[in-house]
């Protein structure tokens, strides 16, 4: 037989399409049946209409349009037979849906078919209108249902139930007429009448406070007894499942308490004995009764409190946890971290044990390696959590294991064999453990679980590092008890994972280095030996070599020795070694590199027995391809070699680094002042004062995080203190001038202020780096930023001077001294175009500024079309007045002018920052040039 | 309302019966489907049964060739509905007589009354296997 003949059967049709190979031939298959069946639909076939449906809704199932079937339903529905009937409403059901039309016409046949003599039919009905029902259906058949819900038949008094959820929710209004009724249900015997009854008062307290006060009153106590009967009824074969009778039913009559109870402590109290009884008494070696417990627990904790059943739920909780099923893990850990917003307390109450069984979790690996956990672990559900049992012996034996952390002695291939049983045990579940146990974490607690998640970062797989790793660092930051621990631990973590530590981790960690005076030196020698252990690990390695350029003679000379330090012996040219082969190693990014670069400059001065060899070095990345990189050596190159005499003085150690600034700034908000710690000087063993200098904090702040709005100097870490900024270059309104020494000297220049009560200013290494050869500017003149200053170092141009005065200013403009005037500031420049600003205030009123913004052509083209554009953030005003021109004179011969006006309205607390594009016609071309300007005056 | 969708699923990914409890378009299920089966075939079964997807939470079981996919919302108990996908193959099983695909497959509109008479408009109506069962013995005796 022809299976695509108008009359093929349903099965053969069926049998068509899984026949079918690909989905082309599938959709061959579907278009044709589909016509047969049109064709059928037009010709208005009789005896084949019920067929066709049955094959559209499985056409329908495969996700073929089925439109055309519609009408077929509605004369389906409207026919006499019973088989008719029920296929009709069934493709009532799934080919229509409530936004139709054509649904309206069925109201009528649905009417009459809930008044029909046969109660099957009337049942149909029921069901349709239960799953469909629009408003207006609502409205015009709820009579008839609100009748049906007293029909002498359970089973439709149980569709009706439900059918009346569909109306209430359709057209809340209703709801009252339907609160009666819905509390005669409650008494029924029958489990479908009474589940669907609960159910349709758990909603009607949902959509009605009346409703809910009604039941809360006249219904909590049967409800309670339905409960108990429910829990002590006898063996019921219809309803049992594991034991225990009707587990749905249990579920949704606590699933009413909990909304009766909720906020009503009278209610809770009433039902506090049943839910101490099916807490305590229902069976949890089988799934069902871990359903009814678990939807228990969460009654007990959304209901008013009851310390005694709160204690009883979480020891149930952490009964969950330690079970092997991993859906039973799942929930519990779900109904913890509910728990734990509810009542911390509660929680936080028996931290011990539920920590216990996080860690189980989280470390089930560690489990499997012990080869004990099975064994234990099995069906022991009957413990009390709370007392000491086996299990517990177990953890402490699993932690004597953890503590002398070693792998045990098994062989490493079992080790392996086991490791690769459990690496696909369950992420999500693994992720919720961590996620608990890091709300669990606090000051007491926060040595030993740091210690364990450590060790487990080491087996566990690489998908879930990344997770873990952010959570330790965070721990480990926020609950840091002293600097060193501090630092171990991240030192761990870098050897182990350092590939998934974030960046503002990596710098949050140099920031508190930095300010560790006493630690430098055992941070750098625990660095030194975490590099020969693991130096594959790319963000490790940034730290090592950033430390050994700072502290590199600590690490050689063993100063600041802690007693826990075992000594070691390392030369000048084994610190050398490890720069080296860092730089060296292929897989090192630019940043990496770059950071080196900086590193054996610093050494090439500390360590002069290997100035020669650190030349060596550098001279090899002469010819390297990446610009910046080329760029740096060559300068550094230039600085050992030509500049013996202020080399010292130019490589000094970075002065510390603010950690309330940065963390400040990490916090996602900028400090109030960024000049904070003028006075604040520390004295370095080499005797020479550095000013605390909050800029600094800019430094370490890398664009990973940045907002455009705060950022008061753009300051990217590497941007600006190693200007590897490869990407844009122009954009950032510094650095623009040629490639020379002096260029490099200002950008690690321009990170402090000179102390004005210090002989050794930067300004004074500046001229001399520059070779200008002039006067020390005078101090006095500095601090009052007036502009002479680029003529003093006339050689360097204009705008290395500009990035000095970048990092000076914020400084400068402390309250006492800086009055209404203030420095006018190269906004933007790029090699065709010039912006300059100049600041003015009105007396009286400190938030708004005007800004005159002065544009020149530094090319040799005019321009013309010139637009100007500026983008600020949320919490600043702007105002653009015209233009003077929109023609900007070749060659700087002349310049256009624009007034802005901006109003701060967080002045004295963010910074200003602005976006400006600048469009305009070169010999008829368009040009688009954007950029950001970060470097206005603090104080505007 | 607790049950978003139910759909039964074979080991290739292939639909075998899809009831939807609420509306949405062709295109949507479509995508729908394919994104959860893809999630949950790809699962081991060390997992658990629970994937979070959209806005909806899926409980899964496998019989044999056949997933069982329920999407309910977040605040229902995970625990019953796996006990609720058993009581559906167990219905099945009872009146097909060890149940597979292919009964599924040529007895699509037997499943949805099965179905229809176990959950309506996502809330669950009957957990009493024999209630389920009469009316659709009815009718075949009836025809």
């Amino acid at each position: 037989m022809n299976p695509f003949s108008s009359g093929t059967r349903l099965r053969d049709m069926i049998r068509a399409i899984r026949a079918c190979k690909t989905a082309a031939e599938e959709r061959a298959v579907v278009r044709k049946e589909c016509a047969a069946i049109r064709a059928a639909v037009s010709e208005n076939d009789q005896d084949y209409r019920h067929r066709n449906l049955a094959k559209l809704m499985f056409i329908h199932m495969l996700g073929y349009p089925t439109h055309f079937g519609q009408m077929e339903c509605l004369k389906l529905i409207a026919s006499s037979g019973f088989p008719e009937k029920r296929i009709g409403y069934l493709g009532l059901m799934l080919l229509l849906d409530e936004r139709q039309e054509v649904l309206m016409l069925v109201t009528n046949s649905l009417k009459q078919d809930l008044n029909h003599s046969n109660q099957y039919i009337v049942g149909l009905a029921l069901c349709a209108l239960g799953n469909i029902c629009s408003a207006e259906m609502a409205r015009d058949l709820a009579p008839e249902v609100e009748r049906l819900l007293q029909f002498r038949d359970p089973n439709i008094r149980k569709k009706a139930a439900l059918c009346s959820i569909r109306i209430i929710k359709k057209v809340p209004d209703l709801a009252e007429n339907f609160i009666s009724p819905a509390a005669a249900l409650l008494k029924e015997k029958h489990h479908g009448v009474l589940i669907t009854g609960v159910q349709l008062c758990t909603d009607l307290c949902k959509i009605s406070t009346e409703a809910l006060e009604y039941f809360r009153k006249r219904c909590t106590e049967s409800l309670v007894k339905v409960l108990r009967d429910a829990v002590n009824s006898p063996y019921a074969p219809e309803y049992d499942i594991a034991g225990i009778t009707d587990p749905f039913l249990h579920i949704r009559l606590l699933k009413l308490l909990r909304v009766l109870g909720q906020g009503d402590a009278d209610a809770s109290d009433c039902m506090n004995d049943i839910l101490a009884q099916v807490a305590t008494k229902t069976e949890s070696n089988k799934n069902a009764g871990n359903a009814i417990l678990y939807e228990c627990v969460e009654t007990i904790m959304s209901i008013e409190e009851n310390s005694g059943l709160r204690v009883l739920a979480i020891n149930i909780l952490g009964r969950f946890l330690s079970n092997r099923d991993n859906n039973i893990r799942y929930v519990a850990l779900n109904m913890l971290m509910k728990a734990v917003l509810v009542d911390a307390q509660a929680v936080q109450r028996h931290r011990a044990t539920i920590l216990e069984c996080v860690k189980m979790i989280v470390l089930m690996s560690w489990k499997s390696l012990h080869g004990i956990g099975r064994a234990r672990c099995s069906k022991n559900t009957s413990y009390n959590f709370i007392h000491t049992s086996p299990q517990q012996k177990h953890h402490s034996l699993l932690k004597v294991h953890f503590f002398n952390g070693k792998r045990p002695n098994n062989s490493e291939k079992h080790y392996k064999s086991h490791l690769e049983k459990y690496k696909d045990s369950d992420a999500s579940i693994k992720k919720r453990a961590l996620e608990l146990v890091f709300l669990l974490v606090n000051d007491s607690n926060v040595k030993p679980l740091t210690k364990e998640l450590i060790d487990y970062l080491e087996v566990s797989d690489q998908e879930f590092k990344g997770d873990l790793t952010a959570k330790i660092c965070s721990i480990v930051e926020k609950f840091s008890p002293e600097k060193v621990w501090y630092i171990d631990q991240m030192l761990k973590v870098l050897t182990e994972a350092g590939n998934f530590v974030k960046d503002e981790v990596w710098h949050g960690l140099i920031v508190v280095i930095s300010n560790a005076s006493d630690l430098h030196g055992y941070t750098v020698r625990s660095l030194y030996r975490a590099f020969q252990i693991s130096s594959e690990q790319e963000i490790l390695v940034r730290v090592v070599v950033w430390c050994i350029g700072e502290y590199g003679e600590m690490l050689v000379n063993g100063i600041g020795m802690l007693d826990k330090e075992d000594p070691i012996t390392v030369t000048e040219s084994d610190a050398v070694d490890v720069v080296e082969i860092a730089i060296k190693r292929h897989t090192s990014d630019i940043t990496t590199r770059a950071m080196c670069l900086v590193a054996l400059l610093k050494l090439s001065s500390r360590f002069p027995s290997c100035s020669a060899r650190i030349k060596e070095i550098i001279n090899q990345h002469k010819g390297n391809l990446v610009l910046e990189l080329q760029q740096r050596s060559i300068e550094f190159n230039s600085i050992i070699e030509k500049h013996q005499n202020i080399r010292s003085s130019l490589v000094e150690r970075m002065p510390v680094l603010d950690e309330a600034t940065y963390s400040g700034r990490r916090a996602g908000s900028l400090p109030t002042t960024v000049s904070t710690s003028k006075g604040a000087s520390l004295n370095l063993p080499n005797g020479v004062a550095k000013p605390a200098a909050a800029p600094l904090v800019d430094l370490l702040d890398l664009s990973s995080d940045d907002t455009p709005a705060p950022s008061s100097s753009g300051g990217d870490f590497l941007q600006d203190l190693l200007g590897v900024d490869l990407a844009l270059p122009s954009l950032s309104g510094t650095s623009q001038a040629p490639s020379s020494g002096a260029d490099m000297l200002l950008d690690l220049l321009s990170i402090g202020t000179p102390p004005v009560q210090n002989n050794v200013s930067t300004a004074d290494i500046l001229s001399s780096g520059t070779d200008t050869k002039k006067p020390v500017v005078p101090l006095e003149r500095l601090s009052s930023l007036s502009s002479p200053l680029p003529t003093q170092v006339s050689s360097a141009g204009a705008s290395p001077v500009m990035d000095l005065l970048d990092g000076l200013t914020p400084n400068l403009s402390t309250p006492g001294d800086n009055g209404p005037v203030y420095p006018s500031t190269v906004a933007f420049q790029s090699s065709s175009l010039k912006i300059m600003f100049n600041f003015s205030k009105q007396p009286g009123n400190p938030q708004t500024t005007s800004i005159q913004a002065t544009f020149t052509n530094m090319s040799s083209n005019a321009y013309t079309d010139f637009i100007f554009q500026a983008a600020v953030p949320k919490f600043v005003q702007l105002h653009l007045d015209p233009a003077s021109s929109n023609t900007l004179p070749a060659s700087g011969s002349g310049s256009v002018t624009q007034s802005l006006h901006v109003t701060n309205s967080q002045h004295g607390q963010k910074p200003l920052a602005m976006r400006i594009r600048i469009a305009y016609k070169v010999n008829g071309q368009d040009v688009l040039e954007q950029g950001q300007v970060n470097n206005f005056p603090a104080g505007l | 309302m607790g049950i978003r969708f139910i759909l039964l699923v074979n080991k290739q990914g292939q639909t075998r019966l899809a009831q939807y409890y609420e509306y949405l378009t062709l295109e949507q299920r479509r995508a729908l489907e394919g994104e959860i089966v893809r999630k949950c075939l790809a699962r081991t079964e060390q997992q658990c049964s629970f994937v979070e997807h959209r806005n909806y939470k899926v409980v899964y079981r496998r019989y044999a060739s056949l997933f069982f996919l329920v999407g309910v919302d977040n605040d229902e108990n995970e625990l019953a509905i796996l006990e609720f996908i058993h009581l559906l193959v167990e219905t099945m099983d009872r009146h097909f007589g060890n149940v597979c695909e292919l009964d599924i497959m040529f007895h699509l509109e037997k499943a949805h009354f099965m179905l229809e008479e176990m959950v309506m408009n996502g809330c669950i109506v009957e957990t009493s296997k024999q209630n389920i069962l009469t009316p659709i013995q009815l009718m075949d005796k009836a025809s």
